[in-house]
């Protein structure tokens, strides 16, 4: 029941992010949803959890929008588990830990999309793309997590049948 | 959704082998797309049937809320608009009537030349857009129709008078479309005034400022200047003639002085696409007809 809930919650994210969200566009710029909730299950439930919902959002924006199916899907399988590694069952009361996991995470996944989409074609113009793309997007994710993070801490520990200590 | 029975049978799998595991897949996953149309082509059945319903509720919420936000917004532009209108409307009346006369030469002139006409008519499918491209890096969008619908990939879309891009990628009630003025975007154009040919390239740095960027024209007379209509070119092997594509807004010689190159503004607004046209009728296809 608990993995239903949180899959229906990333199908959520998913539809959210491709439809309402693109009406938010800041100067064509939308933050980056799919890097937050992965990243917040990372590190709230370990590497496993945070593998799965990585795996299972980067698949979606492959089959809809991607060209190569499975390139999304590896990068966000590792985002969910570097987020896991050795923060195994860490519900920070303080928003600031979850910040700077998100903004390290979103800043990697970025710079891979650059890389193997951009830079494989010969755009090198990468400081123009920081600037422009980057920079933006990490600001108006950073600033979106607040509104995500509180709710899904408490939907984990609410379907969570297990005390915060452990984990695995 | 196989992902979730693999967790579930495998629920003591140790995290560096679930590692291993969905890494592998994912790499097979990227092989079976250059390999294979198959199992891509299930993907795209299972999440089309999943999600398109919900994705198609949604869009209809956020145009609602839009339009809704963008009433108030307008009624101050609209005001000054009409006044702006009222001026253009009597420019045009003039310039109406010249073009009349003009209409009437041409019409002589293409029966000289047996040009019954230079536009032909293609059937075309209505879509609407369900949804956009979820990073900031490429410009690509779900309509709701696909492949139960007639719609395959390589058709054009069109929206209102100019061209949008073309079909990537179809699920039997969903397909993506990448426009022109995606990065990784190249359309073969043609000038339409002295019919020299040049490419128009997609390039995320010029989205900015709302134009596409063209090269390799060939133009030793300096015939072409900004204003310049650009249509699709029928040496195209994907795209259909005669297409709008947009206007030249500016032009300059390339460093090897045989070549010109420039940015052109697009016909169509691509911020606001809601609603497209999917030619049904393909390259290929009018080639042979």
């Amino acid at each position: 029941m608990k993995r239903l809930i949180e899959i229906l919650f990333i199908f959520i994210c998913f539809l959210l992010q491709s439809t309402l969200f693109q009406h938010f566009a800041f100067a064509g710029i939308v933050p980056n949803l799919m890097v937050i909730i992965t990243s917040i299950f990372g590190f709230m439930e370990g590497r496993s959890h945070g593998m799965t919902v990585g795996f299972i959002c980067g698949l979606l924006t492959d089959i809809f929008y991607g060209n190569v199916l499975g390139l999304n899907a590896l990068l966000f399988l590792y985002i969910g588990y570097a987020n896991g590694a050795g923060n195994r069952g860490f519900y920070p009361d303080d928003i600031k830990f979850p910040l700077l996991f998100i903004s390290i995470s979103d800043l990697v996944y970025l710079i891979l999309t650059y890389i193997t989409g951009f830079l494989f074609r010969a755009r090198f113009d990468i400081g123009y793309y920081f600037i422009h793309i980057m920079l933006p997007e990490l600001a108006y994710t950073v600033a979106v997590c607040p509104f995500l993070f509180l709710p899904i801490k408490k939907l984990l520990l609410l379907t969570g049948d297990r005390p915060q200590e452990e984990d695995e | 959704m196989a992902r979730v029975k693999v967790k579930r049978r495998g629920f003591r799998i140790p995290p560096n082998y679930l590692l291993l595991i969905l890494t592998i897949a994912s790499v097979l996953l990227m092989i079976l797309t250059f390999t294979t149309d198959a199992v891509p082509a299930a993907f795209n059945s299972i999440a089309g049937y999943t999600f398109m319903p919900f994705k198609n509720g949604l869009t209809g919420v956020s145009i609602y809320a839009n339009n809704r936000a963008d009433e108030f917004k307008r009624v101050q532009e609209v005001i000054s608009e009409n006044e702006a209108l009222k001026e253009q409307l009597d420019e045009l009346t003039q310039e109406n009537d010249r073009l009349v006369e003009n209409r009437f030469e041409l019409i002589e002139l293409r029966e000289l030349m047996e040009l019954d006409s230079e536009y032909e008519e293609y059937d075309k499918i209505g879509a609407r857009v369900t949804g956009k491209d979820p990073g900031n890096w490429y410009n690509v969008f779900i309509i709701d129709k696909g492949e139960d619908d007639g719609i395959k990939t390589g058709m054009n879309v069109i929206a209102g008078a100019g061209l949008v891009g073309i079909v990537t990628k179809t699920g039997p009630n969903w397909a993506q479309v990448r426009s022109i003025i995606d990065d990784q975007s190249n359309v073969s154009g043609r000038m339409l005034n002295t019919s020299d040919n040049l490419i128009v390239y997609g390039n995320l740095e010029a989205i900015k400022d709302g134009t596409i960027e063209f090269g390799q024209l060939s133009d030793p007379d300096d015939e072409v200047a900004a204003g310049d209509k650009i249509v699709t070119s029928n040496i195209s092997d994907r795209y259909l003639p005669g297409i709008a594509i947009g206007y030249i807004k500016t032009i300059e010689k390339d460093s090897n002085n045989l070549t010109k190159s420039g940015t052109l503004t697009p016909v169509v607004d691509f911020e606001h696409i809601d609603v497209v046209l999917v030619i049904t009728q393909m390259k290929e296809e009018a080639v042979i007809e």
